[in-house]
């Protein structure tokens, strides 16, 4: 070590100051370190943003007499570099132990590659793609919340069993959108239906959905697929409704979620189906998280990004007090392989378990949006239509193109 | 049916009629950048944060005690204060204008016998600036903004259902284009500003009061770039990145029209909402990058775009 005036001012400093300010986190070994990534500004920021880290921060204060932890946010811009090179600086010089969130889709597989390079542990709450758990699985990875193929399933299927068979879609133009579609236009063609066409537009940027809408109301289909998210599922919704398009055709909003039906309002969203693995006023365990959740995020009820969130770093760590702060610092592959072991309880999704491609396995719901008359206030906005069982819910092992699934 | 290289006609029409709308609001704002830059010399790349800002004072002279209350709790105004759209539709731009004369006296002013470099800085940080707190007070969601009653529903024109506001931002848009080129290349003050854009020693020396007339002037720009906000608030939500999302399209195409051409920029802005439109019915994926591979191949052509005269 160069000694210099600085270190020599330094360490006089603190031979001076003496014991007392040895600060006790360092005597137990460094806190974990949550960081929790999303889009902070663009069309998904009302989705995740804050509200999705109000959920970590929940868990963080419940564990908080078993576990030290500490929670960091960054915005990715939905951009995949950004959000690689913020993952990258946040293991390199930040000491994170555990990614969360980490919405769009494009972005969640950029940050998946690091996670696993670095071995830490990536809980990924708000992205769709089911690759995440298929070809792209990693001993460091859980996706909580939704995929592609469960949605297709729920959404998709319900559709074309009331009589939709033939489909239009609407694309967001990159992974999360092409995916949806390919998983949706799967379960149309298996039920006996077709795809009459598809507009894919770019994203993010576009806001006038209007030339793809009068596109998709010339092809003659009966179902309009919205194969997109946020701000953008907000704007085709209002537009189709501009243009007449509600009126002959039946929009099918792939993915949905409460804070988009909020944004819209029930006037033009009532009798829209969605599906979600989540609503805080399924049953009382749900009711009472989500007013726990209301004193740190006032704002908004939570929706299943958000609480995958919570239940993912609850789950997280639970893991670390059962191994041991080190241990889980250590290795996030450890960790994981871990938390697959144990099964997991909370108040948000119920008694669950991780299999072992990485994807969080409980029951989903296929929702339909209350009329203003039905809706008794304020978030008072789903109704249940059919609850899929845990084990029919989701992709199953066998077709999950995992390497990780050993057949 | 009739039908053109395989896309149905009324498909066809339909696309024709929306890329015309699309390229109304390229106009306007394409029109307030090359007044701006033709009488001052600024790119103003804050035009597309004002555009935004425009279609925020309509919306917050909507609802008043929305934002307030947003603000602080407890502020509040009496309801006769809030001003429906079409009191907006004159407000909003005079109020933004006010905000770009503040601008023009207070920093961009200093810039005039700068490089164009130093005013594109000086704007870009102010977009950022605006659109930021913008974001920050407001989420990214958008606000909603209804359309006026008289407005509301479509029109059937026989081969699509078209919603009656679209057709308006086309008749006021086209209408205000038209109305900017006059005042600049047919009225005695047209005449005067463009007599100051050549030799403004000169021009100050038959008794005309030249700075005052370029505040104006980027003023009125700014006012042009406030009007198409409010116009455009109840078909896009009214939401911090509404500009950002305009405003490269809308360089391209003044670059197309040739740098400070008031025609150029007007024509180019109508034909290339078409060509967009087209785009759309073709080959979506393309739509937002048909734009520029047309400014590539006029650029290749004619360096000093369309309508724009050598240097």
């Amino acid at each position: 070590m160069n000694i210099n005036r600085r270190t020599l001012l330094g360490s006089a400093a603190a031979v001076a100051a003496g014991g007392p300010l040895v600060r006790p986190a360092r005597a137990q070994g460094k806190p974990i370190r949550i960081g929790v990534m999303n889009d902070g500004s663009g069309p998904y920021r009302d989705i995740a943003g804050l509200a999705s880290a109000a959920g970590v921060r929940l868990a963080v204060q419940e564990m908080a007499d078993a576990v030290k932890a500490e929670v960091l946010y960054a915005d990715h811009q939905n951009k995949p570099d950004v959000g690689a090179g913020i993952a990258r600086q946040w293991f390199d010089r930040d000491g994170v132990d555990l990614i969360m969130d980490v919405n769009t889709s494009s972005v969640a597989l950029a940050v998946n590659q690091v996670c696993k390079e670095k071995d830490r542990a990536y809980i990924n709450t708000g992205a769709a793609t089911a690759d995440l758990t298929g070809p792209q699985c990693t001993p460091v990875t859980i996706h909580w919340s939704y995929d592609t193929w469960m949605l297709a399933r729920s959404t998709g299927g319900a559709v074309v069993q009331a009589g939709g068979d033939s489909w239009y879609f609407l694309t967001a133009d990159y992974v999360f959108g092409q995916q949806l579609q390919r998983d949706t236009t799967g379960f149309v063609t298996r039920g006996g239906g077709k795809v009459l066409g598809a507009s894919a537009y770019p994203f993010p940027g576009t806001t006038d959905f209007s030339s793809f809408l009068i596109s998709a109301q010339a092809s003659g289909a009966k179902v309009l697929g919205l194969a997109n998210a946020g701000t953008d599922t907000v704007n085709s919704i209002k537009q189709a409704a501009e243009f007449g398009l509600t009126r002959q055709m039946k929009v099918a909003a792939l993915l949905m979620y409460l804070s988009d039906v909020h944004g819209l309002g029930l006037e033009t969203a009532q009798g829209l189906y969605m599906t979600e693995s989540f609503y805080w006023d399924l049953n009382e365990r749900t009711r009472a998280f989500a007013e726990r959740y209301r004193a740190l995020y006032p704002t908004a009820r939570p929706n299943m990004d958000n609480a995958g969130c919570y239940a993912g770093a609850l789950h997280y760590l639970k893991t670390v007090k059962d191994m041991g702060v080190a241990a889980a610092q250590a290795s996030g592959a450890a960790t994981v392989a871990r938390m697959k072991a144990m099964p997991t309880s909370d108040d948000a999704f119920g008694k669950a378990r991780i299999r072992e491609d990485g994807l969080a396995i409980f029951p989903t719901y296929l929702f339909q949006v209350k009329t203003p008359a039905e809706s008794r206030g304020p978030w008072d906005y789903l109704k249940v239509v059919v609850t899929t069982p845990a084990d029919q819910a989701w992709k199953p092992l066998a077709e999950s193109g995992c390497p990780l699934v050993r057949t | 049916m009739i039908s053109i290289f395989g896309v149905p006609g009324p498909l066809l029409f339909g696309q024709l009629s929306l890329g015309l709308i699309n390229g109304a609001f390229y106009a306007l704002l394409s029109l307030g950048l090359a007044v701006i830059f033709g009488m001052l010399n600024i790119i103003n790349f804050a035009h597309g944060a004002l555009f935004m800002l425009g279609a925020f004072a309509s919306w917050m002279l909507l609802v008043p005690n929305t934002w307030l209350a947003m603000i602080s709790p407890g502020l509040s105004v009496p309801d006769w204060l809030s001003l429906g759209y079409w009191p907006a539709l004159v407000v909003a731009p005079v109020l933004v204008g006010a905000f770009g004369l503040l601008l023009e006296r207070t920093v961009i002013r200093r810039l005039y016998k700068l490089d164009h470099l130093y005013g594109l800085l000086l704007t870009f940080g102010m977009a950022l600036i605006i659109e930021g707190l913008a974001r920050n007070a407001f989420g990214s969601s958008g606000m909603p903004y209804r359309t006026p009653d008289a407005l509301q529903g479509p029109v059937n024109l026989g081969f699509m259902f078209m919603p009656k506001y679209r057709l308006w931002v086309l008749l006021a848009a086209g209408g205000m284009c038209l109305l900017t080129w006059f005042l600049i290349e047919r009225t005695q003050l047209g005449a005067r500003l463009r007599a100051a854009t050549e030799n403004p020693d000169l021009v100050q020396a038959f008794g005309v009061n030249v700075p005052r007339m370029i505040s104006l002037t980027y003023a009125g720009g700014v006012a042009l770039a406030a009007f198409a906000g409010v116009l455009a608030a109840p078909i896009y939500s009214v939401n911090p990145n509404m500009g950002s999302n305009f405003i490269i399209t809308v360089f391209a195409v003044v670059v197309i029209g040739g740098m400070g051409s008031i025609l150029g920029s007007i024509v180019t802005g109508f034909g290339l909402g078409i060509v967009e439109g087209l785009t759309k019915v073709f080959y979506p994926q393309a739509s937002a990058t048909v734009i520029f591979v047309v400014m590539v191949i006029v650029l290749l052509a004619r360096p000093a775009g369309l309508f724009g005269k050598a240097a």
